[in-house]
């Protein structure tokens, strides 16, 4: 367990755009999200050359198109907002394909699907081609406070030993009989989420028992 | 003889919730000793090594490390002096990578630059983990992690090594690895461990602690032969496992005390478990 597998967004590489120090892709990528939020929603064409350059900066790492196909699900609830807000919003409406929606909800969804996938296509670009801990030290390398990259690191650094303990929690329920199928089930999956966060919090505890009995003195070492 | 490197002289200590975690701890380590600390679950063992570097304030007595006081000008000292390798492997490896990790403890200690490689280096092979430097800590086997958990304490060239169940969850090929580590270090070890063959066949002596005091203190050999002592204090050889079978291992440790094994169980009425 715990052995050769790697963070689920990274992707293994060694393309210039891996090569790239992280602290150049993270202004890059703040810099590109700006821009596309602050791009009219009315200038279709601009957005077709936002697309362009995301695609051109995949094309040149070499991450696998459906890699991060995939991982876009996190966007889903924006997309069925988007989707909604056609029928919600107020002004004059049009005709579309048969069916009555209004037209600055029609606009607006537009606005938030095109700008919504940039952003999240180019952050999984940056995901895909930067080590967690080469982030880090970008981050650091542009005056981050010390204390929040301290606390990202150790975010990295757990949510796997985390997450495999929220794993063998739900092993053992199910092992006992127990799958969560209805809403009488959620005080279950509540609880577990305390004994989580308990045992989370105690490990920290231990964390830093381990830390002091090494010097930490509240600084860490570069 | 020498200065001992652990010097513990009647600890006692209650927890906040008023639970008494030690009655009157006596214990002394000497330089190039390895001793393990045996006992039942809840015997007090794990609140013995939080005192060891001064993360728990002893209550009544005094820990005393190579001759240095716990006081609060002495505690960085002392925490170099006292590498505690903790249970959990997770708990002790938070960096982001195993090198980041080991270079953590000398950093703490003002290293830098090239003296800082070295000896992060020299930590790193002395556990044979040199090629994973550069590895993020969960991506490594359990038992990998545990040697790199060793690794961040060497590196701080401590003068004892205080090792909490090295052997839990370690399949029998990481635990004669490790063994094989241990025994190639030239440090003293204290270790505290429910492993009682590991016991036999890295440590010559051996100290039993019960419900918070330590009621034998001697050769492994001999406490572990001792059926009577054994039984009073939980204390059980894995079925098949015969210490007479392996014979006492060489050279036998000199014994501690004027009439050799302490037992106390007579002084302390038992609590009844």
């Amino acid at each position: 367990m715990g052995a050769g597998h790697g963070h689920k967004l990274h992707f293994h590489g060694h393309s210039p755009v891996h090569r790239a120090p992280a602290h150049l892709k993270v202004v890059a990528l703040l810099a590109f999200v700006v821009l596309v939020v602050a791009t009219p929603r009315e200038w279709f064409w601009a957005f077709g050359v936002h697309l362009a350059v995301v695609l051109a900066v995949i094309g040149v790492s070499r991450v696998p198109p459906s890699y991060l196909l995939k991982r876009m699900v996190v966007e889903v609830p924006f997309v069925v907002f988007a989707l909604l807000l056609p029928f919600v919003a107020h002004g004059p409406h049009t005709e579309v394909l048969g069916v009555t929606v209004s037209e600055p909800g029609l606009l607006g969804a537009w606005g938030l699907l095109a700008k919504g996938t940039l952003g999240v296509l180019a952050s999984l670009t940056l995901a895909a081609t930067t080590e967690p801990h080469d982030l880090l030290a970008g981050l650091e390398r542009l005056r981050l406070p010390d204390l929040l990259v301290q606390i990202m690191g150790f975010m990295v650094r757990y949510l796997d030993v985390v997450t495999t303990e929220l794993q063998r929690m739900r092993v053992a329920r199910e092992s006992r009989g127990f799958s969560a199928r209805n809403p009488t089930h959620w005080p279950v999956l509540a609880r577990a989420a305390g004994a989580l966060f308990i045992r989370s919090y105690e490990r920290g505890e231990r964390v830093h028992l381990a830390m002091l009995s090494r010097g930490y003195t509240g600084r860490m070492p570069r | 003889m020498s200065t001992p490197v652990l010097d513990v002289r009647g600890l006692a200590y209650a927890y906040p919730d008023g639970h008494q975690a030690l009655y009157g701890v006596d214990l002394h380590v000497h330089p190039g000793e390895r001793v393990a600390l045996l006992g039942p679950n809840g015997a007090g063992k794990t609140t013995l090594v939080l005192h060891l570097n001064g993360i728990l304030e002893a209550g009544a007595g005094s820990v005393r490390v190579s001759g240095l006081e716990m006081t609060k000008r002495n505690l960085a000292d002392i925490r170099r002096r006292v590498g505690i390798v903790f249970q959990d492997p997770d708990d002790q490896l938070f960096m982001g990578t195993v090198g980041a990790d080991v270079a953590f403890g000398p950093s703490n200690l003002g290293l830098r630059g090239a003296a800082l490689d070295a000896r992060v280096t020299a930590a790193l092979e002395q556990v044979g983990m040199a090629e994973y430097a550069d590895r993020p800590p969960h991506h490594l086997s359990f038992g990998q992690r545990r040697r790199v958990a060793v690794a961040t304490v060497l590196a701080m060239e401590p003068d004892i090594l205080v090792l909490d169940e090295p052997t839990a969850n370690l399949d029998p090929a990481s635990r004669r690895e490790l063994a094989d580590i241990l025994r190639s270090l030239d440090v003293t070890v204290l270790m505290v461990t429910h492993d009682l063959p590991y016991a036999l066949e890295l440590c010559p002596r051996s100290v039993v602690l019960s419900d918070g005091s330590v009621v034998a203190d001697g050769a492994t050999y001999d406490l572990l032969t001792d059926t009577e002592l054994m039984r009073a204090h939980r204390l059980e050889l894995p079925w098949g496992f015969d210490p007479r079978t392996t014979g006492r291992p060489e050279p036998a440790p000199p014994r501690r005390g004027p009439d050799g094994l302490v037992d106390s169980t007579a002084t302390r009425p038992s609590q009844g478990d």
